[in-house]
């Protein structure tokens, strides 16, 4: 059994991610130079975006895994879609955390209705409803199909609701990553960050589709055994 | 498309019949209005500003009841299976369903509408066609994909319960677009300027729709 819930390969990624998140704190909180008008409080940057994009990344993974399911009907495919959705949601919670973190003494308010704070949410709880949903259905070939299809929808409109918002709704000036970039003093820390934050999406979606598929065993005995 | 006016007719047919969802669609529309008149503690003239805003979450309230129920009473009565049955495919079904909760929600709105002319104070006489305008385009947007997760809500456990909340965060720019188009209206705008959100509303409904006649066979199988 201790073969299938950690392979070689989680151990080597294990150890890979350990000295990535020991470089990004490192590059992130001493190497990086202090950012002249916010001080330290920049240094939040780096894990804020980088958990954002890989909360992104997950949830693009979750709509290769529902278009898979929808066409081919696998179990994996059900597996990877509903671990992408939680490992995303989880991210996306650091954004939602980090953020107002951040916003607070910057700009003076916890939160603003800005299109990025606002699409974050909107999309944190298109995928909290994808969730509510698989709760909530019973048998396991429905709810996978009837969740995929949920997760398409969801997909599809993550850049409709974020295009809307920011036609209407945009009244900040537009973030560092758009203009101009960052210092390129920052940049080692910012893509360190990053890749750490990947490396640790794919960890996480790998543990938790293991442990998925285990539970998915276990009910299936369950049942012999009744 | 004969099939798709026959399962259209059958859905109308039943509502004119008992008038059930209509009636609570209206009445519920006009409650939140007056919900919304104690909740924005408002006056005369923040009325006015807050219109758009309130008339639309009246209809997606109302909306959200009508899709509901139209495939709830199916459920119930084991209807869904029968209809399955239909010798078309099931997209059909789909553009059925979503042509009548459209009709069913503009009546709805209509009236609604009228009540908040009296509450609101509005006068809008000249503006009527471009509103009734923006009612149609945004409440096609709203059913494209509310007909479907209304049929994902109510397969669920939650049955009727989860459809607002699986459906608004979906249907949030058909929402946003809508409010604002309502608001060029209300505020005389040119008339240009509603090109951008009519046509946003236009693709929305038409890539929902697409996704939605192609995947809702999925959600009904069994």
């Amino acid at each position: 059994m201790n073969e299938r819930t950690s392979s070689r390969l989680d151990l080597a990624l294990w150890g890979i991610l350990g000295i990535a998140m020991m470089a990004a704190l490192y590059l992130a909180l001493v190497d990086a130079p202090r950012e002249r008008t916010m001080g330290d409080l920049q240094r939040i940057f780096y894990f804020h975006v980088a958990a954002a994009i890989a909360g992104l990344t997950a949830f693009g993974v979750n709509f290769a895994a529902s278009v898979a399911y929808v066409a081919r009907r696998e179990r994996k495919w059900d597996r990877v879609a509903l671990c992408a959705a939680e490992t995303g949601v989880a991210f996306l919670a650091i954004v939602l955390v980090t953020g107002p973190i951040w916003a607070k003494p910057v700009w003076m308010v916890w939160w603003t209705w800005s299109p990025r704070l606002t699409s974050s949410l909107v999309l944190c709880l298109l995928y909290v409803a994808y969730l509510l949903v698989r709760r909530y259905l019973e048998d396991p070939d429905r709810r996978a199909m009837i969740a995929a299809v949920f997760g398409i929808v969801a997909f599809v409109d993550a850049p409709l609701v974020w295009f809307s918002i920011r036609w209407w709704r945009d009244i900040h000036p537009s973030p560092m990553l758009e203009s101009g970039g960052i210092d390129p003093a920052m940049r080692p820390a910012f893509w360190a960050c990053l890749a750490a934050f990947e490396l640790l999406l794919v960890y996480l979606l790998r543990r938790r589709c293991a442990l998925e598929a285990l539970e998915e065993e276990l009910e299936r005995l369950g049942r012999l055994a009744e | 498309m004969r099939r798709l006016w026959a399962v259209f007719r059958k859905d109308l047919a039943i509502e004119l019949r008992t008038k059930d969802s209509l009636n609570t669609m209206l009445f519920f529309g006009i409650v939140v209005l007056v919900v919304f008149h104690f909740a924005l503690r408002s006056g005369e003239v923040e009325a006015r500003a807050a219109a758009p805003g309130v008339l639309w979450v009246a209809f997606a309230f109302a909306g959200t009841l009508g899709l509901n129920r139209m495939f709830a009473a199916e459920k119930e009565n084991g209807c869904l299976e029968g209809l399955m049955m239909m010798p078309a495919d099931r997209g059909v079904l789909y553009l059925g369903k979503m042509l009548a909760g459209t009709v069913f929600m503009l009546a709805a709105e209509a009236v609604i509408f009228v009540a908040s002319l009296v509450f609101f104070n509005l006068e809008v006489w000249g503006e009527l066609p471009w509103l009734a305008l923006v009612f149609f385009v945004g409440t096609l947007g709203f059913t494209a994909v509310g007909t479907l997760l209304a049929a994902v809500a109510v397969n669920t456990r939650m049955r009727e319960v989860l459809l607002p909340v699986i459906l608004f965060p979906v249907v949030l720019p058909v929402l946003i677009h809508a409010v604002e188009a309502t608001a060029l209206v209300l505020g005389g705008a040119d008339r240009g300027e509603l090109k951008l959100p009519l046509a946003v509303l236009s693709v929305f409904t038409v890539v929902f729709g697409t996704i939605a006649y192609l995947l809702f066979e999925h959600v009904l199988e069994d």
